[in-house]
């Protein structure tokens, strides 16, 4: 499984860039949320796969003891999803603001500042 | 000390006192800014007379001891010789700039320039460490870009300021290597201790860096060949700016290096030989130029080229005698040069041109200016009995005596000399005799003060050259021992009939014979309009523009404003850097195994995630694609769930869905799900994204194939309850062990929320809608 994740995570990478790579707007944002996912199970495959024991002391424990799932990789994870979703809500907005006013969601033709007046 | 280093300070100061002044308060006080100099000349001139006597005066406070870098002066004779230099010259300079710039709007910022460079000037005289030296040395370079750039309205002022800068600017970074360099060397900044280290200078594997470095600093700010040419550009300035900064001061400050340097240099044959060569060159292209220049501000700035060439070429023949006259030689020129330079500047005041061809008879109206123009004319030419008759003798004396080839040397001092007469005269002179053109028309007289200046260094000229023992008992009694280690040879006007007064009088003769026989003309002024193509001007600007062009494309190549090119080019890179990793160590475990090992469950997952990433890529409705991330986020969701991470999955799961809704909400109204660019650009897209991703994923196979370092896992799984009385870990890292960046998180969280809030709150203006 975790030969398969790897590659999935390649997908994930692969997929993300592909989409931030358009010239749309809420592509690039879909993009940003896929990157983010891949990076993500990167993240969680460098702490090693381990199937059903998440890192809870047990209620007679002082200790994590035994084979348990490493609690770093989810600490960075928990952050990373939540500050992402800080990210895409700004981004969401202002992909709106910005067709509000440019009538588009073209990037191309939002690099230049002169044309807004 | 601190008396000195506030009088050091004082000009800065003052010139912040200036700017609180505001332009309207100054305007009807001009005469204040005088108070500056003609203050810190006396000052200055209290020094003298201990100084004559032999006393040196040393000003130590530390400022960055661990870096050697300390507020460390040294008031010499030779540090006084310039100190008076300055201030005095810039009393002249103070008092005439209020007539000769009256009423213009931005005097008040002309008066702040001029002090700031003021006093960086008095600190590069005085300053015995050798860092702060350089950081006054940039200082000065810094205000003469902003005095020669003063008319900021016209594009030539502005091009030649940014000539100057460039040109001293490199000379002066050459300056901090040299300082650096030395010091690293010799273990001491501090210049006096540094001759304590002789062999440094004289033999070491590094000399020949020394020497490139401080040569490079002096040649440029000095105005050598062939790093001459800013400073004919740089009479773009007001003429004051001229008179101060490039011809009496600020050009010195190269000759002041290398004259601090002779005595650490004194047994290095290379240093005075490369002078002789690059000052020979110097005087005789510049003294040559001045036969082609119509403007007389043209004329001054070659002449005054070729008088640095001077100054350069007797330091370079090293013997006490030229030591000598060098120092002499600086007192002569900055006297009669900054005298012409105001005397071209009341020319032009009152008659509105500075075209030699086109002035004459002005006697009748300027007739005190004449006066100061003659004396200062024939100063400059060294008839007697001016200081610069003397001045010529000491020249003609040391290439007599000059080691190498005595005749080869004065051959080519009489040659300069010979053209700076004829400088000299078609500008203090040929002005005022002849007839007055009539296109002239009616001539005012000028202010008392626009006559007055010139003419008290006119008169000086003459008073030195009456009583030359004042000279040489102020400066070169003391500084030529100092830097040579040998007595100066005895200052005289009349030292009975030899060669030297032979010499003189040809000089003299020849210069006027040329004076009478070559008329200036803008013909011959532009016959030299063709060599300028290999003119060392036109190769920097044209290295210049190709270094710009360059930067251009390299701008436009890399940043040319689409985001999608920037992100291709950072990928592109790391697409090969992992691509060059995997096929230089092929290191890929795929075994039969892992898959027989797959449950049911493992493969929904894997088949869910995999269709909804396709389908999120290709979909061509914007909802379905929402969809698709939204999917791909709940498998993610079940992965967390299967391998122990409940925090994860449930944080995913809220998170995932307020993201789609969010999505949906907000964005029902955008314009149609656009195909926006070509087939050629998706195919290239996806086989970068396609190639980073299949590198990527072999990477991080190979890298589960190492064992991971667990020590921080295993201190939280150890302590999480111990020291922190909780049971679920990644909670315990998150709010307890590194609560710190959880609470800056939330705080980022918040900044978010409020500009989510605030965007969907601006209502749009009318112009927008």
């Amino acid at each position: 499984m975790e030969i398969l994740l790897a590659i999935m995570t390649g997908i994930l990478y692969a997929a993300g860039i592909y989409l931030i790579l358009r010239r749309s707007l809420v592509k690039l944002i879909i993009g940003i949320v896929i990157l983010g996912n891949g990076v993500n199970l990167l993240i969680f495959l460098m702490g090693g796969l381990v199937k059903g024991r998440p890192p809870l002391i047990p209620e007679d424990g002082n200790a994590l003891e035994g084979i348990y799932a490493d609690p770093v990789p989810q600490a960075l994870i928990l952050t990373a999803i939540v500050i992402s979703f800080g990210l895409q809500s700004f981004a969401i907005v202002l992909i709106k603001r910005a067709y509000k006013v440019l009538k588009t969601d073209d990037i191309d033709t939002m690099n230049k500042t002169d044309d807004i007046t | 000390m601190t008396v000195f280093l506030f009088v050091i300070l004082a000009s800065f100061l003052f010139s912040l006192l200036l700017f609180g002044m505001g332009q309207k308060v100054f305007k009807r006080m001009t005469w204040f800014a005088s108070l500056l100099p003609i203050s810190l000349f006396l000052y200055f001139s209290s020094f003298a007379k201990p100084i004559m006597n032999g006393e040196v005066f040393n000003f130590f406070t530390a400022w960055v001891p661990s870096m050697s870098i300390n507020l460390d002066f040294r008031l010499d004779n030779l540090a006084l010789l310039f100190t008076l230099l300055i201030t005095g010259v810039g009393s002249i300079v103070f008092l005439y700039t209020t007539q000769y710039m009256k009423g213009h709007p931005k005097l008040m910022r002309f008066y702040v320039f001029l002090s700031i460079f003021m006093g960086a000037m008095l600190g590069l005289v005085t300053s015995n460490n050798i860092i702060t030296l350089f950081i006054f040395w940039e200082l000065t370079s810094i205000s003469s870009f902003f005095l020669i750039g003063f008319n900021n309205t016209e594009s030539s002022s502005r091009k030649s300021a940014i000539i100057a800068l460039s040109i001293t600017g490199l000379g002066g970074l050459a300056l901090l290597a040299f300082g650096v360099l030395a010091g690293q060397l010799t273990g001491t900044y501090s210049i006096a201790e540094m001759l304590q280290s002789p062999e440094i200078f004289a033999n070491h594997e590094y000399t020949v860096y020394l020497l490139i470095f401080i040569f490079l600093a002096a040649f440029t700010k000095s105005a050598q060949f062939p790093f001459h040419f800013w400073l004919p550009g740089a009479m773009k300035a007001p003429t004051p700016v001229s008179t101060y900064l490039h011809s009496a001061t600020m050009v010195k400050a190269g000759i002041y290096l290398l004259l601090r340097f002779t005595p650490h240099f004194q047994n290095n044959s290379y240093f005075f030989t490369t002078l002789l060569i690059v000052g020979a060159i110097t005087m005789l292209y510049a003294a040559f130029q001045t036969l082609f220049k119509t403007d007389l501000k043209g004329i001054l700035a070659y002449s005054t080229i070729g008088a640095l060439g001077i100054m350069v070429f007797l330091i370079g023949i090293g013997t006490s005698a030229s030591i000598t006259a060098a120092i002499v030689f600086i007192v002569v020129h900055a006297l009669y040069k900054a005298s012409l330079f105001l005397v071209t500047g009341t020319i032009d005041h009152q008659a509105g041109t500075r075209d030699i061809t086109k002035l004459g008879g002005l006697r009748k109206v300027l007739m005190p200016l004449s006066i100061a123009g003659l004396i200062a004319a024939f100063s400059s030419g060294g008839f007697p009995p001016t200081v610069g008759f003397i001045g010529k003798d000491l020249i003609y004396e040391a290439t007599l005596n000059g080691g190498l080839n005595p005749t080869v040397l004065t051959t080519m001092a009489v040659l300069t000399n010979i053209l700076m007469v004829f400088a000299g005269l078609l500008v203090g002179v040929k002005p005022f005799t002849g007839k007055q053109p009539v296109e002239l028309g009616r001539i005012k007289k000028p202010h008392f003060l626009l006559w007055f200046m010139p003419m008290i260094l006119a008169a000086l000229s003459l008073l030195f050259g009456l009583f030359p023992a004042m000279v040489e008992s102020l400066f070169t009694h003391n500084i030529t021992p100092l830097l040579t280690g040998e007595a100066s040879p005895h200052l005289a006007i009349w030292h009975g009939f030899n060669l030297i007064i032979l010499l003189s009088a040809i000089t003299i003769a020849g210069g006027i014979a040329l004076y009478f026989l070559w008329k200036p003309s803008h013909k011959k002024e532009s016959s030299m309009i063709k060599f300028n193509v290999w003119s060392p001007k036109s190769l920097a600007l044209k290295f210049a523009d190709l270094f710009q062009r360059l930067s251009y494309f390299l701008t436009r190549t890399f940043q040319n404003g689409y985001l999608r090119r920037y992100v291709l080019i950072i990928l592109v890179l790391l697409t090969l850097v992992f691509g060059v990793h995997v096929f230089v160590n092929p290191r890929i475990f795929l075994s039969v195994k892992e898959i027989k090992e797959l449950n049911w469950n493992e493969i929904v997952i894997l088949a869910m995630m995999l269709v909804s990433v396709i389908f999120t890529v290709f979909t061509k409705s914007r909802l379905s694609a929402i969809a698709g991330m939204g999917v791909l986020g709940y498998t993610m969701c079940l992965i967390f769930v299967f391998y122990g991470a409940p925090d994860l999955a449930m944080t995913q799961f809220s998170i995932d869905t307020l993201t789609v809704i969010l999505f949906v909400l907000v964005l029902y109204r955008l314009p149609k799900y656009l195909k926006l660019s070509n087939r050629t650009n998706r195919v290239r897209d996806g086989i970068i994204a396609t190639s980073f991703g299949t590198f990527l994923a072999f990477t991080i196979i190979e890298i589960m194939n190492e064992t991971p370092i667990k020590s921080t896992t295993e201190y939280y799984a150890e302590n999480a309850y111990i020291l922190a009385k909780g049971k679920n870990v990644v909670n315990v890292i998150l709010v307890d062990f590194r609560g710190f960046d959880t609470m800056i998180e939330i705080s980022v969280l918040a900044i978010s929320a409020i500009g989510v809030f605030a965007l969907l709150k601006l209502h749009l203006k009318k112009h927008e809608k």
